[in-house]
């Protein structure tokens, strides 16, 4: 059973493309293919901006830039010919909060809220967080309209598709039963007020006893202010959460060929499909292949053969090679019918995987990339793989 | 790294091992073969999961894990096969934890429920992802320390637990739970819970290990991974071994490395030796091996690169071999066999 093919260059070209997210599981090369399509993007004429969310600074190294600091950064040595430019960020995710917190309260508020315990905590720990403000700083992007096609990179989650949730999840927060507790003597009605006073007591009594006094006093001081500067914030994620459904964006899977990642993957297609987000396909990285037809079994008892001292064809030609070490082209073509036999069984579990994945989910397009012999760290690399990547046809 | 005669692993006296790495490094299935490793005859060894993936339940082949410890191996016995002790396994998340804590420490596992159901662990993880870490970790250091009885001088209900943790990335602030808390809880029950639990975390009894494969950029996250639990903790989280996973097999070495990657091997010489196997040259066979050798050769020169680049971490450095057809229960085991062939369990 094979996959169609993933047709980049058709995506990439069409202007009406604006938003390209590669999703994945961690380590499966997701930065480096959102990169490789930024660069094969603006090197066909996109104003190409490519935003990162993963704090090791992977994209940084690749693109040979020093340091991403939450503005996008033209990427020196683009290839300029046909009119297109590639600019790159990685996301800061506290000064990303921190720009919303001062945008939506006036002065004497915002400065209450960045001093708060838990507005420190929520916005520079790494979990949730910057799910909620990647999300942000794509809707900022695309607002601004300077680029015409943002490919984002989405982080490393605990849960690979939270920056998806992280609209919803904020609404949910928002409207939670807690919430309303918390800041209940300032806002609820009378009628919920009822209800309410029954347990306050005791559940306010063993929160106090829990968390203690001060503790629970900075979390409502928290919410509160959060309650009434968070409504244009949430809007802003709800329109965020509509544009990812809308026809200009593409969803790319990237997996590697490994059973956790094609799992992940699969977990990607089906979640995709229930949200209703467009998904153009799979990009499957490191694939194993090799041109030689010659089995693994054979190449694997050739080498036996020859490891044993047995030459069926007679003796190697006297003389040949280096003298010093007459047996030199037996030592090679060993260890060349090995690597062989190696990468021809890494490359059949591959297939066999990604068989697996295409059985299950025969109409998903896919476009394989070779393992590359060295990873990438500069723009040359990142081209290779863009034209690796487009060059499916074949 | 040096077999010492008085000891019999590298880390004797360690009650909790965390192993972390990079995504794709295959942590979790190193953390499964440690726990495996050092379950040997009459040690009962605890494996924690804290991420709710149930990657555990997969590598066991067993349903998914409830919060509850489930016995889900024997260890591996003095013969390389499974005869030694037990396994348990226990996936371990916020909202159980949290009803385990306020039921420990406070008897209120009721209210815990209404607490629950007002969906305070959302509200914990949204604001304040770092209470519910604390949560997490605090059931890993109590299952650490938990005796059979409460009688001075009870045994360990466990030797020994293996935390598959956070990736690299956040390892150095998931285990920090002292300081992550700190700000928010300057005195008060919080507080107290998390210095307990840093104590343990902190003590040397507890050592952090670092899963890598040979590539650039997981070895780098390793070095950096180590440098900040070193940085953010003043040296009082201890930083372990490395472990060196799906490590590929060099096929040359010496004088024929050097030629392979530098390109100067002589495809004729290839071609004379296929011959001699019986295997005639067709298709430009020779040279696509060539190309094959080549390729092979700068992997070889890149994974003794990176090799050479973690020896700068100054950690012991256990190394396990490719398991060529996935990982599966029997797979597991091997690696277990590896890893305390080499004193890392």
């Amino acid at each position: 059973m094979s996959a169609p093919r993933l047709d980049i260059d058709r995506i990439i070209d069409d202007r009406r493309t604006r938003i390209i997210v590669c999703c994945g599981s961690g380590g499966v090369g997701k930065t480096t293919a959102a990169a490789a399509i930024g660069l094969r993007a603006a090197e066909r004429g996109r104003q190409a901006c490519v935003l990162t969310v993963d704090p090791a600074r992977r994209l940084a190294q690749s693109m040979g830039l020093t340091s991403l600091d939450n503005i996008p950064r033209r990427v020196d040595g683009t290839r300029t010919e046909s009119g297109g430019s590639l600019h790159a960020m990685m996301l800061d995710m506290k000064r990303t909060f921190d720009e919303i917190v001062e945008a939506h309260a006036d002065p004497d508020r915002a400065a209450q809220i960045l001093a708060n315990p838990f507005y420190q905590s929520l916005s520079s720990s790494f979990a949730g967080t910057q799910e909620y403000m990647a999300m942000e700083k794509l809707g900022q992007l695309r607002h601004a309209d300077e680029w015409d096609l943002i490919v984002v990179d989405t982080p490393p989650s605990r849960s690979a598709l939270d920056f998806l949730d992280a609209p919803q999840r904020l609404g949910r927060f928002l409207d939670g039963r807690l919430i309303r507790l918390l800041t209940a003597p300032a806002k609820a009605g009378m009628a919920y007020m009822k209800v309410l006073n029954a347990g306050l007591a005791v559940v306010t009594g063993a929160l106090t006893k829990v968390l203690g006094t001060q503790l629970l006093k900075d979390a409502q001081t928290f919410v509160t202010a959060l309650d009434t500067m968070f409504g244009g914030f949430r809007e802003r994620a709800e329109w965020t959460y509509r544009l990812l459904q809308a026809p200009g964006t593409a969803f790319l899977i990237v997996a590697a060929p490994e059973p956790d990642a094609l799992r992940e993957a699969s977990y990607f297609v089906e979640r995709l499909d229930e949200e209703r987000m467009p998904l153009a396909g799979l990009v499957l990285n490191r694939v194993h292949t090799s041109p030689a037809r010659l089995s693994a079994a054979r190449s694997l008892a050739a080498a036996e053969t020859l490891d044993m001292g047995d030459r069926p064809n007679g003796p190697v030609l006297p003389g040949y090679g280096d003298p010093d070490r007459p047996d030199r082209s037996i030592s090679i073509t060993v260890a060349a019918l090995r690597t062989h036999a190696e990468r021809m069984n890494l490359g059949k579990r591959e297939r066999r995987l990604a068989e697996h994945f295409t059985s299950a989910h025969p109409a998903i397009p896919v476009a394989e990339v070779v393992a590359q012999p060295e990873d990438v760290h500069d723009l040359a690399g990142l081209r290779v793989i863009g034209e690796v990547l487009s060059q499916q046809a074949g | 790294m040096n077999p010492r005669p008085t000891r019999d692993t590298d880390w004797d006296g360690v009650r909790l091992h965390v192993v972390t790495g990079k995504g794709g490094t295959g942590k979790t299935t190193v953390a499964a073969a440690m726990a495996l490793a050092l379950a040997t005859a009459g040690r009962k060894v605890l494996l924690i999961e804290v991420e709710g993936r149930q990657g555990i339940a997969r590598l066991f082949d067993c349903p998914p894990l409830p919060y509850a410890e489930r016995k889900v191996a024997i260890g591996l016995g003095a013969d390389g096969a499974g005869q030694g002790g037990d396994v348990y396994a226990l996936a371990v998340e916020p909202e159980g934890a949290l009803l385990d804590y306020l039921d420990m420490f406070y008897n209120l596992r009721r209210t815990g429920k209404a607490l629950t159901r007002l969906g305070v662990m959302d509200f914990a993880s949204t604001i304040a992802p770092g209470l519910s870490d604390l949560l997490v970790t605090g059931k890993a250091t109590e299952a650490a320390r938990r005796r059979v009885s409460s009688r001075r001088g009870s045994p360990h209900a466990y030797h020994t637990v293996v935390m598959d943790a956070p990736p690299t990335g956040r390892i150095g602030r998931y285990l920090n739970v002292s300081a992550e808390v700190s700000d928010l809880a300057k005195v008060g029950p919080i507080r107290t819970h998390a210095d307990t639990v840093a104590r343990v975390i902190r003590s040397p009894q507890t050592v952090v290990h670092f899963v890598t494969t040979l590539e650039e950029m997981p070895v780098q996250e390793t070095l950096d991974g180590i440098g900040e639990l070193r940085e953010l903790t003043g040296g009082a989280i201890r930083p372990g071994g490395i472990i060196i996973n799906m490590a590929r097999p060099a096929m040359l070495a010496g004088a024929d490395l050097s030629a392979a990657v530098s390109g100067s091997l002589d495809v004729t010489e290839l071609a004379v030796g296929l011959k001699a196997a019986g295997i005639s040259d067709n298709h430009g066979l020779a040279a696509d091996l060539m190309t094959e050798l080549r390729e092979h050769a700068q992997q070889v020169i890149l994974q003794n690169r990176e090799r050479a680049e973690l020896a700068t971490a100054e950690r012991p450095l256990y190394e396990l071999p490719m398991v060529a057809d996935g990982i599966d229960l029997a797979g597991l085991y091997q690696l277990a066999a590896a890893l305390r062939r080499k004193g890392a369990a």
